[in-house]
């Protein structure tokens, strides 16, 4: 049974048929064993993937796939790499349920375009930065 | 998550990752986590709540150039 209303694939339909004009990768980590949401997760990322030619969607399998773990520095599953043009580091871990579900959409529509809309002051005071900056933003499903 | 994953995209510096609290219990211990959102950038600086762009770019500025732990 799909997990997306029909009145909500139809629109993100239309909306990645408008705004999708790159491709966009999505690179899911799962497990099938001792994963207990991965999938819930496979099945979110496949009905998300099957809504537009421009999305692909390839599985790994965290245990099997070391040159993949290793090379996207994946360290928990259920993970989703979200890859345009080249990696950004763009990572979710868990499900993204809720409002990480609109991040989620609104992630595949930037890194199609390789741009955000981030104010001007905040991408020049980014571009400044000279060490690594990690990251980790702590959620609940809502 | 938006601010961290758009900056994520916008500097090869930084990666940004959505921690979905409850599958990683460990995590939330590790962290303090007692409300969400809460980000933690680079194990060194703690930011509580939603904030603004500009607060959540100082966050950022802030663990970039404090010497990595």
């Amino acid at each position: 049974m799909p997990l997306l209303k029909d009145k909500d694939r139809e629109y993100l339909k239309g909306e990645f048929t408008r705004r999708l004009t790159s491709p966009v990768k999505l690179l899911f980590f799962t497990q099938t064993l001792e994963c207990s949401t991965c999938e819930l997760a496979r099945q979110i990322y496949e009905e998300v993937a099957s809504l537009s030619d421009q999305i692909s969607l390839t599985k790994y399998n965290f245990v099997v796939d070391k040159e993949q773990v290793d090379k996207y520095r994946v360290d928990k599953i259920p993970a989703l790499v979200v890859e345009g043009a080249k990696d950004y580091g763009i990572r979710f871990y868990g499900l993204p349920s809720g409002y990480e579900f609109t991040s989620l959409i609104e992630d595949i529509f930037d890194v199609a375009a390789g741009s955000t809309r981030l104010a001007e002051e905040t991408k020049e005071a980014l571009a400044r930065l000279t060490q690594p900056v990690h990251l980790q933003v702590f959620v609940t499903p809502t | 998550m938006r601010l961290a994953h758009q900056m994520a995209l916008e500097s090869d510096l930084v990666t940004a990752d959505m921690v979905e609290i409850q599958e990683f219990p460990y995590l939330g211990n590790k962290y303090n986590v007692y409300g969400v959102p809460k980000t933690v950038a680079n194990e060194t600086v703690h930011l509580e709540g939603a904030v603004p762009e500009p607060k959540f770019l100082e966050a950022v500025l802030k663990a970039g150039s404090t010497v990595n732990a």
